[in-house]
C-alpha cells in the first residue's frame, strides 16, 4: 500500500482536520461525534437535509455541505456508514424548526444506521423524513438482493433538494421532491482498477492489464461481469444501454448528464467519456440539457467512471441552475 | 459442574470476544474482502476495543446493563451493518437480563434468542441469506433442545458453538441475498460469510469464557 497518509486509523480524523482548517468560512467540524456542518447552521425557518456515509468517496458528501445544498454530513470510516449518534448531533444541529431530510444512500449499513438515528431523534422532538436513494442498475433489484446501491444520483438529489430547502419548500415538499428525483435518475458504473482501503492494505479485488470491470460499486465491491478491456465508445455503450433501457429514456427527453471520475481517471478520460456519451444520447433522439463532468463521489484511487442520467423537467432544471455555495460545488 | 455465568464471567466473555476479534481482525476482513467491503474485522476490533472500555468503567454487577453497554458502544463506534446488527443483539440481550447478576442455562438461552430477535428484526434477514443469522440461529436452537434434553451448562455452551460453527461453514456455498455480498449474486456463493464468522466466535467465546 503506498498513500498519503500518516496512518491508517487516523485517516478520517485527519481528513475532517484538514477540511476544518481549508474551509472553515464555509463550515464547521464536530470530530465526536464526527460532521460537517454550514457555518450559519441552523438555517431558522429552512428544512435541514443531512446526507452521511463512509469515507472514501471525497469531495461526497462533506464537499456538498454549504449554502443551496447540504446542512450537514456524517463521514463513517472509510467506506463504512457513519453511526446514529453522528446523525443524531447532526439532525440536531441543522434543525431550524421545519424538520430535517436525511438523504440515504441503498446499503445495508446506512440504512440501518440512519433509521436509528430517526429512532433517537424523533423521541427528541426533530421532525425526520428519509429518502433512500437507489439508482444504479447494475444490482437486479429483487428480493434476492439489498436492492438497487445508492451512486450518482445522491449528488444531484442532494443539489436539487438543498436548493428547494433553501427557497423555503416544506419538509414534505423537500421529501416528496427527492422521491420524485430518485425516480428518475437511473446510474451505471465500471472499474479499470481495484481500490485499497487504508484498514485492510490491499486491493479490494485483481483485476488484470487487459481487464475491466462492468457495473461496479463504489465500495471496491466487485461488480456484475469481468470483461476484457475495450475501447471508451464501447465501455460508454456498455454502461449507458442499461441506464437508458430501464427509466426508460426516450426520444424527446431532456437529461443532466453526469460523467463521475471515481477517483483515480482523469478529466481526460472523463471528456472522452462525455463525447461518447453525448453522440450515442444524440443517436436516440435524447438531449442533453445539462451535464457535470468530474469526480464527484469517489471510491479512493479507484480507477474508472460512472454515469448517471436525471430526466430533467423545467422545475427540476431551475432547481439544479439555483445558486450553490459549497467546497466542491459552486456556482450563482 | 458450574450450572449459572456469574456477572464476572459475562465480563470475561466480553473481554475474551474483543481480544479474539483483535486477534481475528484480519482474518474476517479478509473474509469480508471476498464478498463485502474489507472492513468487518476492522470494525469489530475498534467496536470491541470501545465496549471493553465502557464496561471496565461499570460498577455493580447487572449483567443487563453491562451487556446494553456493550450493545450502545457498538452502535456508537462501528458503523457499517455490524454496528446496527451486533450493536441490536447485545441491546436486547441486555434487556433481556436487566437487573439480573447470575443467569442460568435458561436465561443464558433466553438472553440469546431475544438478542437474535432483535437482529432479525433490524436486519430483516431469514435463514440461509448468509449473514451473522445463519450461526446464531442453530446456536439458539442447540441451546432450546440441550435445556430439554437435561443438559448441563457447559455441553449446552458446547453444542451451541458447535451449531454456529457448522452454520457458519454451511454459509460457503450459499448465495448472499442480504447485505453488501448480495450484489455479487452468484459469484457470493463459495465464501464464508464474515458476519457469521464472528458470530461463531461470539458462541465460541462463551465456551471459553462460561465453561
Amino acid at each position: 500500500m503506498k498513500k498519503l497518509i500518516n496512518s491508517p486509523d487516523d485517516v478520517v480524523k485527519e481528513e475532517l482536520e484538514g477540511i476544518a482548517a481549508a474551509h472553515g468560512d464555509r463550515v464547521r467540524v464536530s470530530f465526536d461525534p464526527a460532521y460537517i456542518v454550514r457555518v450559519d447552521a441552523p438555517v431558522s425557518g429552512q428544512v435541514g437535509i443531512i446526507s452521511g456515509g463512509g469515507s472514501g468517496h471525497e469531495p461526497m458528501h462533506g464537499g456538498f455541505v454549504g449554502r443551496g445544498m447540504l446542512d450537514a454530513a456524517c463521514p463513517g470510516e472509510v467506506f463504512t456508514s457513519p453511526t446514529p449518534d453522528q446523525m443524531e448531533a447532526a439532525t440536531k444541529a441543522v434543525d431550524g424548526g421545519a424538520g430535517v431530510l436525511h438523504i440515504v444512500k441503498n446499503y445495508t449499513g446506512d440504512v440501518m444506521n440512519f433509521e436509528m438515528a430517526a429512532e433517537i431523534a424523533s423521541g427528541g422532538g426533530t421532525e425526520t423524513a428519509a429518502v433512500v436513494i437507489d439508482d444504479d442498475v447494475a444490482v437486479k433489484d429483487s428480493l434476492y438482493t439489498a436492492g438497487r446501491r445508492g451512486v450518482g444520483g445522491t449528488v444531484l438529489a442532494e443539489k436539487i433538494c438543498g436548493a428547494a430547502a433553501a427557497q423555503g419548500k416544506s419538509l414534505a415538499e423537500v421529501t416528496e421532491l427527492c422521491q420524485r428525483v430518485n425516480g428518475q435518475v437511473r446510474s451505471m458504473g465500471m472499474a479499470l482498477t481495484p481500490c485499497i482501503t487504508p484498514g485492510a492494505g490491499t486491493p479490494s479485488f485483481e483485476l488484470g492489464d487487459d481487464e475491466m470491470e462492468i457495473g461496479i460499486g463504489i465500495h471496491g465491491e466487485p461488480g456484475r461481469e469481468r470483461l476484457p478491456l475495450e475501447p471508451a465508445a464501447r465501455i460508454v455503450e456498455r454502461l449507458t444501454t442499461p441506464i437508458v433501457e430501464d427509466l426508460p429514456f426516450s426520444e424527446g427527453d431532456k437529461v443532466l448528464a453526469f460523467v463521475n471520475g471515481m477517483g483515480g481517471t482523469p478529466l481526460i478520460e472523463l471528456y472522452i467519456v462525455y463525447n461518447e456519451l453525448n453522440k450515442l444520447l444524440q443517436g436516440r433522439g435524447i438531449t442533453i440539457d445539462r451535464n457535470l463532468i468530474g469526480n464527484y463521489i469517489t471510491s479512493l484511487e479507484m480507477a474508472g467512471c460512472s454515469i448517471t442520467l436525471l430526466k430533467l423537467d423545467d422545475e427540476l432544471t431551475a432547481l439544479w441552475d439555483a445558486p450553490v455555495d459549497t467546497i466542491a460545488l459552486r456556482w450563482s | 459442574m458450574p450450572s449459572s455465568i456469574s456477572y464476572d464471567q459475562v465480563m470475561a466473555w466480553i473481554h475474551r470476544f474483543a481480544d479474539v476479534t483483535i486477534e481475528q481482525r484480519e482474518e474476517l476482513t479478509r473474509l469480508d474482502t471476498a464478498i463485502g467491503d474489507a472492513d468487518h474485522g476492522t470494525n469489530m476490533a475498534r467496536g470491541m476495543r470501545a465496549a471493553v472500555e465502557r464496561v471496565d468503567a461499570l460498577e455493580g454487577d447487572d449483567i443487563g446493563a453491562a451487556l446494553k453497554a456493550v450493545g450502545m458502544a457498538l452502535v456508537s463506534k462501528v458503523g457499517g451493518a455490524a454496528g446496527p446488527l451486533y450493536g441490536t443483539l447485545f441491546l436486547q440481550m441486555g434487556n433481556a437480563t436487566g437487573g439480573r447478576s447470575e443467569l442460568d442455562l435458561a436465561g443464558w438461552s433466553d438472553a440469546l434468542d431475544a438478542g437474535l430477535k432483535g437482529v432479525v428484526a433490524r436486519g430483516k434477514a431469514e435463514p440461509e441469506d448468509k449473514t451473522m443469522v445463519d450461526a446464531l440461529t442453530p446456536a439458539v436452537q442447540a441451546l432450546e433442545r440441550a435445556q430439554n434434553d437435561g443438559a448441563d451448562l457447559s455441553a449446552a455452551l458446547a453444542q451451541s458453538a458447535e451449531a454456529a460453527h457448522e452454520g457458519m461453514e454451511k454459509t460457503v456455498p450459499l448465495v448472499a441475498r442480504k447485505g453488501r455480498a448480495s450484489y455479487l449474486g452468484e459469484r457470493s456463493a463459495g465464501h464464508q460469510d464474515p458476519g457469521a464468522t464472528s458470530s461463531y466466535l461470539l458462541l465460541q467465546a462463551a465456551v471459553d469464557s462460561f465453561g
